[in-house]
């Protein structure tokens, strides 16, 4: 099938490409990797006037980290890169796993983390984690450059909170400092090119045994990714028994709003969030090991 | 707006031109005349239609062929040297790695896309490499084998050349 037709734009700077978005209005759309914008397209949800290619812009392929900022991802990184990663690995394995779990390989040496995040999919694979980490996506506007928290990213199905002109030009995650652990899980039929049934991102600070802070975040339930309030309250200032982490897991589900469609029921969902938020604080503790490969 | 392309296409300088609107699979199949790259769901989940983009195992339905401009693109026509088969190529014939063969380019493709990167995978990650490409009637068993066989045929010609 023959895609429709549109202009191709390549600009080599976020000046340049920030300048088209605010001259051309609502048809251009930004594409890095293009994996969530062609077959769209294609079925003709999508469209566009002008496809504005920020591949050609130099800078914005890279990972890095600090001990302060902690961990650096630009708009154009891809997440084969990001899932393969020794510094992601090494200082933030569940970002690295949460980037495996989208889609395919072949999708992923092309899609970017940037571009899962703005495409705003309910499901996505790499939101929840941010969310729980409390990253921040830098972003270049036309007047000004600013940073917006990822707990305020996401607006609805396919809603970001970039305004016009607005690009993304990377992901800012925390270090995990002393005492902090972090997981994603998410829960599908198939390993590769499934979207989740329910994905549970769970953030703890611990002090010994006793949880001194969390953020859970849920994917895949809701029309946005969505913190799970309750059942942080209930892990904090507890020792992370079996027991705390099943009650935390029955407060999740008064925090999700799931729908039922083709992959599961709403009824389902809202007892797999039950089940993986417990997993997922679980697994938090433990850490990754070989499971990352 | 119709636009001049250039890119390494098999290892040679190529020309092109075309609208943007054109697929990196129609561009080669319709206007290149390089059929061996199969068109399957167009949707980027089958893989029927991967590709090498520098180097990287993409769908090539998924891909503009105005992102190729300056880029290096390898398809199945491309992997055979000196008029012999590639290994990877070799061991599907050799193992029965397909029957209708529809899957088998792009099974190829992201077979080559692992051992160029890593010449001894695990079966867990020669599976991980064809995640994202379906087969519907031989199954993987053999196809994972056929991978796991060139794998060792590459690794002996180089530790004996």
């Amino acid at each position: 099938m023959v895609l429709p037709k549109f202009d191709y734009l390549t600009p080599a700077t976020l000046e340049e490409a920030s300048n088209l978005l605010v001259e051309l209005g609502a048809g251009a759309k930004v594409m890095a990797g293009g994996t969530d914008i062609i077959p769209p397209m294609r079925d003709k949800v999508l469209k566009a006037d002008y496809l504005i290619d920020i591949k050609g812009i130099p800078g914005l392929d890279y990972i890095e980290y600090d001990e302060k900022t902690g961990l650096k991802i630009g708009a154009l990184t891809k997440l084969y890169d990001i899932q393969t990663s020794e510094i992601v690995r090494k200082y933030n394995p569940a970002v690295a796993k949460a980037a495996k779990y989208v889609a395919s390989t072949q999708i992923r040496h092309k899609g970017t983390m940037v571009g899962n995040i703005c495409n705003a999919s309910p499901s996505c694979d790499t939101g929840p984690i941010l969310v729980a980490m409390n990253a921040k996506v830098t972003v270049h506007g036309p007047e000004k450059d600013r940073e917006i928290p990822m707990g305020e990213f996401f607006k609805g199905v396919k809603r970001n909170a970039l305004q016009p002109g607005e690009i993304v030009t990377g992901i800012v995650i925390p270090p995990l400092g002393e005492g902090e652990h972090a997981a994603y899980i998410k829960h599908a039929v198939r390993k590769a090119m499934d979207l989740a049934i329910v994905g549970v991102a769970a953030w703890v600070k611990m002090d010994g045994n006793v949880c001194v802070d969390a953020r859970i975040c849920l994917g895949a339930v809701a029309i946005t990714p969505v913190r799970a309030p309750s059942a942080e309250k209930v892990l904090i200032g507890k020792e992370l028994t079996p027991e705390v982490l099943a009650e935390a897991g029955v407060a999740a589900m008064a925090d999700c709003k799931p729908i039922s469609d083709v992959r599961a029921s709403a009824e389902y969902r809202h007892d797999m969030v039950r089940v993986f938020t417990k997993r997922a604080v679980r697994k938090a503790l433990e850490g990754y090991k070989e499971d990352l490969t | 707006m119709k636009k001049i392309l250039t890119f390494t296409l098999n290892g040679e300088k190529t020309e092109v031109i075309c609208e943007p609107n054109r697929s990196l699979l129609d561009l080669l199949r319709d206007d290149l005349g390089l059929t061996g790259t199969k068109k399957g769901c167009e949707e980027a989940e089958c893989g029927a239609c991967t590709v090498l983009l520098d180097g990287r195992p993409v769908n090539s339905c998924a891909t503009l062929a105005v992102e190729c401009e300056g880029h290096d693109v390898v398809t199945i026509e491309g992997i055979a040297r000196n008029g012999e088969l590639h290994p990877i190529q070799k061991q599907f014939i050799e193992k029965w790695a397909f029957q209708c063969g529809y899957c088998t380019p792009g099974m190829i493709m992201s077979a080559k896309a692992l051992l160029d990167h890593n010449p001894h995978p695990t079966e867990t990650e020669i599976r991980e490499a064809i995640e994202g490409n379906l087969c519907r009637c031989t199954g993987y068993a053999k196809i994972v084998e056929a991978i796991a066989a060139a794998a060792a045929e590459m690794n002996w010609e180089a530790e004996n050349a």
